[in-house]
């Protein structure tokens, strides 16, 4: 999938996420957490994984992410990607 | 028969609520596509539903999900993303007549086709809940083999109806009636509408307690503080118990007598007396209260 246009999902309540994605050159990756410290790598390893598993190699991920579980992480992913890659 | 005194409902697009799921102690769970759901955000809720689904591998109960009715846009994209993470079934809302549920039916066998699995795996509940679908729910409730009971819609029924929903709910009696005829005439189970008032726990068990014995053999829930006092209504009472361990035990008597029908504490056990107990008893051993084998040669006597 490509990303076409700015786009987003989730909600800023707990347990949940919020991400923004728009067209780049490059893919870049960029989170904010309130478990940040501790678990950054895994949200980031999640999110690449998601991002491999639709094809989207470039863009500007936001994610604004409130302590989500890996499945709400790569839904909310999958759901901005596919409403900003909508024809 | 598998046990659904209660089937609660969870927000599908909440990740707070869904990750509790594992947790609540419902018979069932039936996550919302539907109402709970505002339209610009059916698409997260189908993939988020879909990923916890996945994600949920371990299940200690039985998970429906509600999608959205058949004839609105949002229906075959419900059944395409959230099928193949295998829910046991559909909670089909606005189910007016027969043919919507056959329409269910044939989708579902299509889907079990691609997916390899069983044909019959996804069940269905449909929802009675407008004036089109009392009337016609003795019919629906036999369009399908996958259905496993009946639900009742109060909300949308009343809304229907042009009527306002009481807590005590006498506007409903004539249409749960018929539900419930519907539901065990076609051999179904019978689940009656939620109440909305998660803060009035004595009139939720007033509701309960009514609908118990009308038939219902279970109820939609809202929240999961209303577990516990729907639970305690459909649990057989020690006196219950008590009662129908003697029924079975005087049957056997008059068994051994030769004769079908004795006389209990001065009240007549024949052989419907002998099937309500039976039923009390299985529930009652369903539930975990007793152990108790029953045979068939007692309840229905010696061919």
């Amino acid at each position: 999938m490509h990303i076409r246009r700015k786009a987003s999902s989730g909600t800023m309540q707990s347990s949940d996420l919020m991400v923004t994605v728009e067209p780049s050159d490059l893919l870049q990756i960029e989170i904010e957490s309130t478990v940040k410290k501790q678990f950054e790598h895994l949200i980031r390893a999640q999110i690449t994984a998601t991002l491999e598993h639709l094809g989207v190699t470039t863009g500007r991920i936001q994610i604004s992410d409130r302590g989500a579980l890996d499945y709400a992480i790569a839904a909310r992913i999958e759901t901005a990607i596919r409403r900003a890659s909508e024809e | 028969m598998k046990l659904r005194r209660s089937l609660l409902y969870v927000p599908g697009n909440m990740p707070g609520m869904l990750q509790n799921i594992p947790v609540f102690e419902a018979d069932g769970v039936m996550i919302d596509l539907e109402d709970a759901v505002p339209l610009q955000e059916k698409d997260a809720a189908r993939l988020l539903s879909r990923n916890f689904l996945r994600f949920y591998q371990n299940r200690n109960k039985e998970m429906f999900v509600r999608i959205n009715p058949l004839d609105t846009p949002y229906a075959a994209a419900d059944l395409r993303e959230i099928l193949p993470a295998l829910p046991d079934g559909i909670r089909l809302p606005k189910a007016d007549n027969p043919e919507i549920v056959e329409r269910l039916d044939t989708l579902l066998t299509e889907q079990e086709e691609k997916l390899n699995l069983e044909i019959g795996h996804f069940k269905i509940i449909p929802s009675i809940e407008s004036a089109q679908g009392v009337l016609n729910c003795v019919e629906t409730a036999k369009a399908s083999n996958r259905i496993v009971a009946l639900a009742f819609g109060a909300e949308d029924y009343t809304a229907s109806m042009e009527i306002d929903r009481t807590k005590t709910g006498e506007e409903l009696f004539s249409a749960r009636t018929r539900v419930v005829w519907a539901a065990k005439a076609a051999g179904v189970q019978v689940i009656d509408t939620i109440f909305s008032d998660v803060n009035d726990m004595d009139a939720l068990r007033a509701e309960t307690t009514l609908v118990k014995r009308l038939g219902f053999t279970g109820k939609s829930l809202v929240n999961p503080r209303q577990i516990e006092v729907v639970h305690d209504v459909f649990r057989p009472t020690p006196e219950e118990i008590e009662n129908a361990v003697e029924v079975m035990e005087a049957i056997k008597r008059a068994r051994e007598m030769g004769t079908g029908v004795i006389s209990l504490r001065g009240k007549m056990v024949d052989a419907p007396v002998v099937t309500r107990a039976a039923r009390t008893l299985r529930a009652a051993v369903a539930f975990g209260m007793i152990e108790y084998t029953l045979s068939d040669e007692v309840i229905h006597g010696e061919k």
